[in-house]
């Protein structure tokens, strides 16, 4: 890297000078800044190419770790009558599948790419807020600890060496065992233990760092574009970012209030859904979906996003139907807050309500259609090239399609309550979240991880990774349609043989190995790019947008000196477009590139949140000083963000050495 | 305090419409209307679902002391104003007499809560009675943690004007974030005034 650096309170004429050398806070302490430790550096980076590498490792483990306990689901339900494992753990497994793939492998992936991308996008960079992104990071880990915690008390429990005591004596499942939404009255004390209670404060903090993290999205977006970076030049990658982000903003509300209401009734006795005392059950369905269903759009937007930027890149051709593309994306954000009673039609509503939201989810439908037909208008006499990126994201225009089809079957009331709780349902939301969502991630990962790493695939792998994992994602979920049909509920510890149940049941099981095959195919994929790959170069498929301009992987400070962005595809119109449109940079001032400085305190203030929820959480299963350690993660979160906001933003110059 | 992300990205800054921290702030005010929202309307629907919950006969609000920390309230965000517009012109002892009296008026609301709060227990209304109880006190209980929490940041802000870091170019702004926070907290009080406390006053 040819940088040379000064220090911000030195004089910018110190340019020759390459020593790195950490200042002090306002605080007095030493900056973790150009210190020699690797760990270090990452443990206390601002960078968002850095922070979002990190939330794409740590979601990809926990996407291996949500498909072992899928295999085992699968495993367990292969032949009728099978006891590889018991009820209790079955539940439990259910339960973390859900909660682990939601919460811990797709938000977070969406979360990689938002992070890593939008500001390069945008001709930015970083984000708005720098530590508060290392900060929601941090506060992502803190609530993936906490919310698995319980698969280490269990252990202890299997082994003899932990009972529950306390409030929950007695009943030792410390995994969450009730259903990833938590349906009341189920998690109530008396009926499930101290896994619900790591549930409730592990997604308490997740939210937290949703929140933080979507606020930050958002004022980026909206604040830190280039010169010329027009809202509607934005790629609609990023532009599908900002409506995620603010459906975070208002959803996660609705489901952080229900849950402390849940914790208030476990801890404190209130009767929020407790019906000896006046409370009802319903009224948590209707506070979980209200958060639930637009988190499915928090889900799927990035992966369209994802599609519509690949689908132009290999078609050489711009997005058809860019604006319309972008509103529908908006419309179904906002469609997303009025339909969140679907999943509740057989809890009688009443015939008004059933028919308002039956009709308002058939509407949800158009503009998803619209945009299926804006992709496929865009591959219209395109020149289409078969790379990597593009086949997975043509699998997920086909395979989100299939996943809509049977959504529209649940639009219908009268359909709906039939199909209510059975295999259709998993099958219809496996196919949007495997089908859809998965592809996309994958189509997606193709795409960036030259840019992110610097190194190109090598081989076709990649064409088997596609195959395996869309056969066998059809051959697991599309049987699972008669299952419901022939009326396999979900949920389902095991079940009788004679229902015709169980041919199915046994190809399902097939297609969960060949899907899992597919994807140990791209675990190998990405390691052979990564340690074997050839350098990338800057642009290596001929991509339209900003982040193609910069080197491969980006510098620390993403561009040298500021674009100015003169069409939308910024990238396209500057390599093939007229003379006008080509991409221009502002000219150096010669103070060089501010950059943030590197911080411990985002890192500890969120780490304080595994102290309480943990503590909160064993104190419901009767160990001993828990309390304490609650009130000591409570100071910790304390402390860090009093110091965060006393060390004052810090920073330093850098002065790339022009190479143009 | 005057640490913003603003001055590392002055370079890159040309779409700015509004400062970045007042955003921030707007956005978590929009989300804090979710959360308010959902405690309010989990308040009315179950007092319309349970109408008979607490004793129609036993008047547990009482109106001059709720109007009065009303009024305070409504003052307080007054001063706050006065604090903003002091910073804006730079008028740091102004600026710090006004803070006081916002933290001031702010302690005595405070006040005014927790006393009502072993009255109302006093009369029998606990966590755990129905669900009046359960909704009231997490609703008031988490609007009271709002009000604290503004008191310990103007606190914050009290003394660190002392510290001679604060100008009315950098500074102005984070005042007037604590200020969109404090006036915020302010009228989701007002709200819960009207439809928790008055409305259990018609027809009486």
């Amino acid at each position: 890297m040819s940088t040379t650096v000064t220090e911000t309170h030195e004089t910018s004429t110190h340019y020759g000078s390459h020593v790195l050398k950490p200042e002090r806070s306002n605080l007095g302490l030493m900056r973790p800044d150009h210190g020699k430790s690797v760990l270090i550096d990452w443990l206390t980076t601002v960078d968002h190419k850095k922070i979002g590498i990190m939330y794409g490792v740590i979601a990809l483990f926990f996407l291996l770790v949500g498909g072992v306990e899928a295999l085992v689901i699968r495993t367990q339900l292969a032949f009728p009558e099978n006891d590889l494992i018991s009820a209790q753990r079955y539940n439990q497994l259910f339960t973390m599948h859900g909660t682990t793939m939601i919460f811990l492998a797709i938000m977070p992936l969406n979360a990689a790419f938002f992070n890593f991308l939008v500001p390069l996008q945008i001709g930015a960079r970083d984000v708005a807020f720098p530590r508060i992104n290392s900060f929601s990071l941090w506060a992502f880990v803190a609530g993936a600890l906490v919310i698995n915690f319980g698969w280490f008390l269990q252990l202890l429990e299997v082994m003899g060496l932990f009972t529950a005591s306390g409030p929950t004596a007695g009943m030792n499942d410390l995994v969450p065992s009730m259903g990833w939404f938590g349906y009341a009255p189920i998690t109530g004390i008396e009926f499930t233990g101290a896994g619900t209670d790591f549930w409730i404060m592990g997604l308490q903090i997740l939210g937290i760092a949703s929140l933080s993290a979507a606020m930050n999205f958002v004022v980026t977006i909206i604040n830190m574009r280039a010169v010329g970076m027009k809202m509607m030049r934005l790629p609609v990658f990023t532009w599908m970012t900002l409506i995620v982000s603010l459906l975070i903003v208002f959803a996660f509300p609705a489901i952080t209030i229900a849950l402390a209401e849940l914790m208030f009734d476990r801890v404190f006795g209130t009767n929020f859904f407790v019906t000896a005392g006046g409370g009802q059950p319903i009224l948590w369905q209707h506070l979980f979906w209200i958060f639930g269903h637009p988190e499915v759009y928090i889900l799927v937007l990035p992966a369209m996003g994802i599609v519509s930027e690949v689908l132009p890149a290999f078609s050489k051709k711009p997005l058809f139907g860019y604006a319309i593309v972008v509103f529908s994306g908006a419309v179904i954000g906002f469609l997303g807050f009025a339909v969140w009673s679907h999943h509740m039609f057989t809890t009688g509503l009443g015939k008004v309500a059933t028919a308002a939201f039956s009709l308002l989810t058939m509407a949800i439908a158009v503009p998803t259609g619209v945009k299926i037909f804006n992709w496929v208008g865009t591959l219209w006499g395109g020149r289409v090239r078969f790379s990597a990126p593009m086949i997975f994201a043509l699998g997920f225009v086909w395979m989100f399609m299939m996943g809509g089809f049977s959504g529209i079957m649940h639009s219908s009331a009268p359909a709906d309550a039939q199909q209510q709780d059975s295999y259709f349902v998993i099958a219809h939301f496996h196919y949007v979240a495997i089908g859809g969502i998965f592809l996309a991630v994958v189509s997606g990962i193709y795409f960036w991880l030259p840019k992110i790493c610097g190194k190109m695939w090598k081989g076709n792998l990649s064409l088997w990774v596609a195959i395996f994992s869309t056969v066998g994602l059809n051959v697991t979920f599309f049987p699972m349609h008669f299952l419901g049909l022939l009326g396999m509920p979900r949920r389902t510890h095991t079940y009788l043989e004679g229902f015709g149940w169980e041919t199915y049941n046994l190809v399902c099981t097939i297609g969960a190995y060949i899907l899992a095959f597919g994807i140990f195919l791209l675990v190998v994929d990405i390691i052979r790019c990564l340690r074997s790959g050839e350098p990338a170069g800057d642009d290596p498929w001929d991509a339209r947008t900003l982040e193609w301009t910069t080197t491969s992987p980006p510098q620390v400070y993403n561009f040298a000196r500021n674009p100015i962005i003169p069409a939308r595809d910024a990238l396209w119109e500057h390599k093939h477009g007229p003379e006008n449109r080509k991409i221009t940079y502002e000219p150096d001032d010669g103070h060089g590139i501010h950059m943030p400085s590197q911080s411990w305190m985002p890192m500890i203030a969120s780490l304080g949140f595994v102290p309480l929820g943990l503590g909160l959480s064993m104190m419901q299963a009767g160990v001993a000083y828990m309390g304490y350690v609650a009130i000591f993660g409570l100071l910790m979160i304390s402390l860090g963000v009093a110091l965060w906001a006393l060390e004052g933003p810090g920073g330093y110059h850098l002065h790339p050495e022009e190479e143009n | 305090m005057s640490d913003t992300a603003t001055a590392h990205h002055e370079d890159g800054h040309k779409s700015l419409i509004i400062d970045n921290k007042k955003l921030l702030m707007w956005l978590f005010l929009g989300s804090d209307c979710m959360f308010f929202g959902t405690l309010i309307s989990t308040h009315l629907i179950y007092r319309k679902i349970n109408p008979t919950e607490i004793d129609p006969t036993v008047n547990l609000f009482s109106l001059e002391l709720t109007s009065f920390s009303t009024f305070i309230l409504l003052m307080s965000s007054f001063l706050m104003a006065l604090a903003v517009s002091a910073m804006h012109k730079g008028q740091i002892k102004s600026f710090r007499r006004n803070v006081i009296g916002v933290i001031f008026f702010g302690l005595i609301f405070l006040g005014c809560q927790v006393y009502e709060f072993t009255e109302f227990v006093h009369l029998g209304l606990k966590l755990d009675t129905g669900t009046f109880g359960s909704t009231f006190y997490l609703m008031t209980g988490t609007h009271g943690v709002h009000v604290a929490i503004g008191i310990f940041w103007l606190i914050c802000m009290y003394f660190y004007s002392y510290t001679g870091k604060m100008d009315a170019h950098e500074s102005a702004v984070d005042v007037e974030v604590a200020g969109l926070y404090w006036h915020f907290v302010d009228i989701v009080w007002i709200i819960i005034f009207t439809v928790v406390y008055l409305i259990e006053f018609i027809g009486k």
